[in-house]
């Protein structure tokens, strides 16, 4: 990732070590995942010590220290979202592009994560695709939605 | 938006878009909140923008993007005012003769209207639909009448106008008593009194003080504080001046959690205006208080909706509890003295101050004062967000708001309060929503 643009983020926080949590969700939604030297970077600039940043991105669910695929898959797995079968969402998911809950696949194509609640229960199970929602999905449904993905990618 | 410098100035502008808005002319509003989009309100929108400019109706109608109108399953929900006419689960293919039929030729299409499953009878009107009929919604109502990236919207609903009334008219203590008075409790969970709560943080020793607003409703299954935030996060702002004023800070943070994008999106949106209308800043209104708050995104750790949690996140530090006490009314947000309440607790501020604590404490319980929000999901006929009087039975909320269990099976339990909640079986149906009637039945409000 591109040192400027990490400046740029960091500057934007002024440089607090308080913001630190807030850079580092930038960082990971400009660049899906958080590198290294990216956050070499950022210890250097908030003044803030490696190991600190470590139990950070270990602490928080949200942080990926390891390469994302081009396309996420966020499937519901909350009470609600369970109840209206989350189960085999999560298993046509896993059919169709191969990756487990938690992994990414070796072309970095898809990467898949369990999320609880999305406080969308009334339209369970939903599932998130490239920051998309689709609510009520079926097993037919999602394996459509990820096939388009794979698709719009080949050309 | 011009810098406002004065009461007499806002005054002035609400005057002003109120005059440039009609009552009876049409307006069509389109449901817009995260559960909407899931089930496609944005074709919907483009279909809209296209049609309506096709059949030359553009200027004539308006059109309004608003926040969730708590019957999320039955999204997208489109309404044309000013009857009232409510359409259900719209596709962008329904929209051409929505405009053709009802919008130029004023008539129904009844086969967007809602059927009630149990008798089969259809509603046009949205006051008529059961799901909404039994419910009060001073809260949420407002969600469908403003667009949340509206700020005139806003003010055409008496927005700021508590924060006016707080500035000009009330001493800090004032308002710490109106709060008192009107018994109002803490949405989050455990209930306590949020006057006797903003003493402790106004009256402990120390300049700089904070409010905080935790907006990281981690329970499966709740949503009220998101479809508060993404449909009005005008009226949590305002709610956070007021208690920031009320225990003398002049600095706020919100903080919502990651799963949230479009409260993020939308309560960013309405700081700015704030901020670029002189509501937020120095000097707000010439009354000589100041005030900033900055947005806080979560990531993704359940714990941070306790507050000692919440506040470590909010230093940067990971989300790990501390012991209580201290508690933040002393030693809070670095050390000082801070206010942390729910989004629903700050969201009915400004409900208690505009109106006062006499016309709060006429609605609910003995203990249990205003309304609170639920959100009904599981196997019920009809999901989504419900706005009752504290005191409404589970058996109301279940049979009449929700339609009962579909198929008319057998109800078996219902759990409220998420998982630090209880399940209640069906000989407890008659327990009323009331924060000491939840927790003798061994469950808890939300
Ligand atoms: C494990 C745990 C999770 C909590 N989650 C939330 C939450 O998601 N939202 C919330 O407002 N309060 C939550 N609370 C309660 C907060 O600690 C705090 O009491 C509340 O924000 C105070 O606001 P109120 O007085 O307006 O209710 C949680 C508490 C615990 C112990
Ligand atoms: S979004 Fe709602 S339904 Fe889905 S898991 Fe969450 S709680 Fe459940
Ligand atoms: S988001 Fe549309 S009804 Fe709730």
């Amino acid at each position: 990732m591109d040192i400027g643009k990490i400046d740029q983020i960091i500057d934007k926080h002024d440089s607090e070590a308080s913001a630190l949590i807030q850079v580092l969700l930038e960082i990971q939604s400009e660049n899906k995942w958080l590198p290294k030297e990216a956050l070499t970077r950022v210890s250097e600039k908030l003044a803030v010590p490696m190991s600190r940043i470590q139990h950070i991105t270990t602490f928080y669910k949200t942080f990926s220290l390891t390469p994302k695929g081009r396309h996420e898959v966020h499937v519901c797995v909350g009470t609600a979202c369970h109840v209206r079968g989350a189960q085999n969402i999560l298993d046509t998911v896993e059919e169709v592009t191969g990756v487990k809950p938690g992994e990414t696949d070796p072309d970095l194509n898809f990467s898949v994560e369990t999320v609880s609640c999305l406080g969308c229960c009334a339209l369970g199970p939903v599932m998130v695709v490239d920051g998309e929602y689709h609510g009520n999905v079926e097993p037919a449904e999602t394996a459509k939605v990820l096939k388009d993905c794979a698709c719009s990618q080949e050309q | 938006m011009a810098k406002i410098t004065s009461p007499a100035e806002l005054e002035k502008l609400r005057e002003k878009i109120l005059s440039q808005r009609d009552p009876d002319k049409l307006c069509i509003t389109l449901c817009s909140g995260s559960a909407c989009h899931a089930t496609g309100c944005d074709p919907v929108a483009d279909a809209l923008a296209e049609e309506m400019e096709k059949q030359g109706v553009v200027g004539k109608v308006d059109f309004r993007r608003t926040g969730c109108h708590g019957f999320c399953e039955q999204g997208p929900i489109l309404v044309v005012y000013p009857q009232g006419i409510c359409y259900l689960k719209v596709k962008a293919e329904d929209v051409s003769e929505i405009i053709s039929a009802t919008v130029k030729g004023g008539k129904v299409i009844e086969r967007l209207l809602y059927v009630d499953p149990n008798t089969g009878e259809k509603a046009t009107l949205e006051e008529d639909i059961p799901f909404y009929k039994n419910q009060q919604r001073l809260v949420l109502g407002p969600n469908r009448k403003i667009d949340p990236k509206s700020l005139e919207d806003y003010l055409a609903v008496d927005g700021y106008q508590a924060l006016v009334k707080t500035l000009f008219e009330l001493s800090p203590e004032e308002v710490v008593g109106e709060v008192k008075n009107a018994q109002l409790r803490g949405r989050g969970g455990a209930g306590f009194p949020s006057g006797i709560k903003w003493d402790f943080a106004r009256k402990a020793p120390g300049e700089q003080k904070y409010v905080v607003v935790n907006c990281d409703e981690g329970d499966p299954g709740a949503y009220m504080d998101r479809s508060v935030m993404e449909g009005n996060p005008f009226a949590v702002l305002e709610g956070l001046m007021i208690g920031a004023y009320a225990i003398g800070a002049n600095e706020g943070y919100i903080y919502v959690r990651q799963e949230y994008p479009l409260a993020v999106a939308n309560l960013t949106i309405a700081i700015e205006q704030a901020e670029e209308a002189g509501l937020l800043g120095e000097n707000i209104l010439g009354s000589g208080f100041d005030f900033t708050v900055k947005v806080h995104r979560g990531a993704g750790a359940f714990i941070c909706g306790e507050e000692t949690s919440l506040l470590n996140s909010l230093e940067g530090k990971a989300g790990e509890p501390n012991a209580r006490p201290p508690f933040p009314a002393t030693r809070g947000l670095w050390g000082k003295p801070t206010n942390i309440n729910n989004v629903e607790t700050w969201a009915n501020i400004p409900l208690v101050i505009n109106k006062g604590a006499d016309y709060f404490t006429a609605i609910g319980t003995e203990g249990s004062k205003g309304t609170k929000i639920f959100s009904l999901v599981g196997k019920v006929n009809n999901t989504g967000l419900v706005e009752v009087p504290m005191g409404t039975t589970l058996k109301d909320i279940i049979f009449k708001i929700g339609g009962g269990v579909p198929g008319g099976k057998q109800f078996k339990a219902v759990q409220t309060g998420g998982p630090s909640g209880g399940c209640l079986p069906e000989d407890l149906l008659d327990t009323q929503v009331d924060f000491d009637e939840l927790t003798r039945a061994g469950a808890m409000m939300g």
